[in-house]
């Protein structure tokens, strides 16, 4: 208050007193001190998040760029540069680009079952209800819940809780009843031909109750009316499903494209906890991400490694560029 | 009127009756449908609760055998020989710095961004957004040596250097801020003004309003991007595995620990402290989970919906 009736009694004495130099002076004092607290709020709310941001994201993402262009092995060594050979190198690494290709598998996979999982699932609980209209499913809330549990542990640890499932023998959560009923026993990591499909399936397992729940808000958020008046035109749960629901939700189908995408490329901790040699059995699980690690901190072969990562890096970009283009279509307004 | 009231009077197995007759066998597939992921996703998690309590010869004799007798001693040998306690205990006290760190500076950043006009405001936005897009195994070996080279730091080196807890910390909360700068500084524009211009017109400082006015009014923002932090650093695995060595196992976090646990051990693992081990890390998660899960749900999903 104090502050606003300065200010009044300050345009008053202005109206009929000549502008001094005093006066002046002290305006600007005035308005050059607000200024001055204003700056310095700005830059000490900036300072410590933007140090720590500098100091271990960018200067690590900087650096990378550079130390792909050295020969830098070992942890005492001292890096020369050696321009693009790491790049010429990794053309010809033939393990690196099996992992390129797992990566690639992953990226058109994992998208695409989880999402038909999601969207099935999703369309049962919130829309193809059985109460003559178009409510959830009963038992709907239940179902969510029990879904996305799986969403909340840690990769690591499902990594861990899967290799005890999948184990080759009867002690084996799956292979003990299929032994029991006198099949051979399938070696879910330890079969070359099967493990890349167990590290699919382990995958799809913990993403499925993630998109359930994010597809479940976007279908809420479509308008009662419009299922309705679908049903009243005699549209089955099939038509109500292709024609009504999936149009008015791709949006979100396009965001978890785009996440469960570079999900798919930044695959780690399943792979290197679960399958044996980390992205065995002979490579046939490895990924770029697993490869970057063992080249960096199993070998010691910094500047190579560092390469790999940039490739990885240029693979993300393409691909988050690639989804935005391909994904864009007609925004439906509601 | 009348065929009205002729429904009401239908009991209620008829209408279920008609209503099965009208949608035939879909509806049931598709209970069926839903029971079988239920089996799927709760299956592993209770067979490994029904195995962390059985002995080593039940464990390999069958997998679906009942035990004996329950064995709560693996739990005992988890949580001391197997250091699941000091682990988790690891994983809290990081979690809990790494968020409270990540919050406060975090949404320090968002707010002056999202508030303030001033020379450079667009260009560090879109350095933290940037972060958004970076796999973080380009940056891996660099940061190794930057958090090395903490290390050499005089005075407090030792806590922020390699297999230090503080060093962790201090990554997880730069990791952190891309998204949290992001998320809150959109949450903070959609803020109204006339509570702040009042403030300031009484005579509020900046920082004051911020934290008096403006941060209690991002409440909801902030509890969802809390949860999808405190989630995200409490299952993170790849840093800690860059940064905290073998040499430093007493500080070893959680999932780490776990991984451990099943890699290296080889053929004299105590396999039934595993399962133990493994127990101990889904347990908290499933109850937090099952209290808070409305809010975990809102705020895991938080970001795929902006």
């Amino acid at each position: 208050m104090a502050i606003r009736a300065r200010a009044v009694t300050d345009r008053k004495q202005m109206s009929y007193v000549p502008l001094g130099f005093r006066a002046a002076l002290g305006r600007f004092a005035m308005t050059h001190r607000t200024d001055y607290t204003r700056a310095r709020f700005i830059a000490g709310f900036l300072a410590v998040p933007v140090l720590l941001y500098l100091i271990y994201v960018i200067s690590p993402y900087a650096q990378a760029f550079y130390i792909a262009m050295t020969n830098w092995r070992g942890v005492s060594a001292t890096p020369q540069f050696v321009g693009l050979e790491n790049f010429q190198r990794l053309l010809g690494d033939g393990v690196f680009w099996t992992a390129v290709g797992h990566n690639a598998l992953l990226l058109v996979l994992l998208p695409l079952l989880t999402i038909a999982i999601a969207l099935f699932f999703a369309f049962l609980l919130n829309v193809a209800g059985e109460s003559g209209g178009v409510s959830g499913i009963w038992g709907a809330r239940f179902y969510r819940v029990v879904f996305f549990f799986p969403q909340v542990l840690a990769v690591a640890i499902v990594a861990v809780l899967f290799q005890q499932v999948f184990r080759p023998d009867k002690s084996g959560m799956l292979n003990a009843p299929l032994m029991a009923l006198g099949l051979e026993p399938v070696g879910f990591l330890s079969n070359p031909d099967v493990a890349f499909w167990s590290i699919l399936g382990v995958l799809v397992w913990q993403a499925v109750g993630f998109y359930v729940v994010l597809f479940s808000a976007g279908m809420a958020s479509i308008p009662r009316e419009m299922f309705e008046a679908a049903r009243i035109d005699g549209a089955g749960r099939v038509q109500l499903f292709f024609q009504v629901t999936l149009p008015l939700l791709w949006d979100t189908v396009q965001v978890g494209l785009i996440y469960l995408g570079i999900a798919a490329l930044d695959v780690f901790a399943i792979v290197w906890v679960m399958t044996a040699e980390h992205g065995g059995p002979d490579h046939s699980t490895t990924v770029m991400a697993a490869e970057i690690y063992r080249n960096a901190f199993q070998y010691f072969r910094f500047g190579y490694a560092s390469a790999l990562g940039v490739v990885l890096f240029f693979f993300t970009v393409a691909f988050a560029v690639l989804a935005m283009r391909l994904s864009r279509r007609d925004r439906i307004e509601f | 009127m009348v065929s009205q009231a002729g429904k009401v009077r239908l009991s209620r197995s008829a209408a279920r009756e008609r209503r099965r007759a009208r949608l035939g066998p879909l509806s049931g597939l598709s209970h069926l449908a839903l029971v079988v992921w239920t089996v799927l996703v709760a299956v592993p998690i209770l067979w490994t609760f029904l195995a962390s309590v059985k002995s080593e010869d039940e464990i390999f004799g069958s997998a679906w055998s009942l035990p004996a007798s329950l064995r709560w001693d693996n739990w005992a040998r988890a949580w001391d020989h197997a250091h699941i306690g000091q682990y988790m205990l690891n994983s809290v006290v990081v979690v809990a710095f790494g968020t409270f760190g990540t919050m406060l500076f975090g949404s320090m950043a968002a707010y002056v961004l999202a508030r303030y006009q001033f020379r450079g405001n667009r260009a560090i936005y879109l350095l933290f957004v940037s972060g958004l897009a970076f796999p973080v195994y380009l940056a891996l070996t660099p940061l190794f040596f930057v958090v090395q080279n903490m290390g050499s730091v005089p005075l407090i080196g030792q806590f922020i250097g390699l297999d230090s807890r503080g060093g962790l910390v201090l990554v997880y909360i730069a990791y952190s801020l891309p998204f949290t700068v992001f998320f809150l500084s959109a949450f903070f524009r959609t803020l109204p003004q006339a509570v702040a211009e009042a403030a300031f017109v009484d005579g509020a400082s900046h920082s004051r309003v911020f934290f008096q006015i403006m941060l209690p009014m991002a409440r909801p923002g902030i509890v969802s991007i809390t949860i999808f932090n405190v989630l995200g650093q409490w299952n993170q695995y790849q840093i800690p595995l860059v940064l905290l060595s073998g040499q430093a196992k007493d500080k070893w976090v959680l999932t780490q620990g776990i991984a451990d646990i099943s890699t290296a051990a080889g053929y004299d693992a105590d396999w039934s402290a595993l399962f133990a081990a493994l127990s101990m890390a889904i347990l908290p998660m499933l109850v937090v989970y099952t209290i808070f899960q409305r809010q975990i749900q809102a705020g895991l999903t938080a970001g795929a919906l902006k």
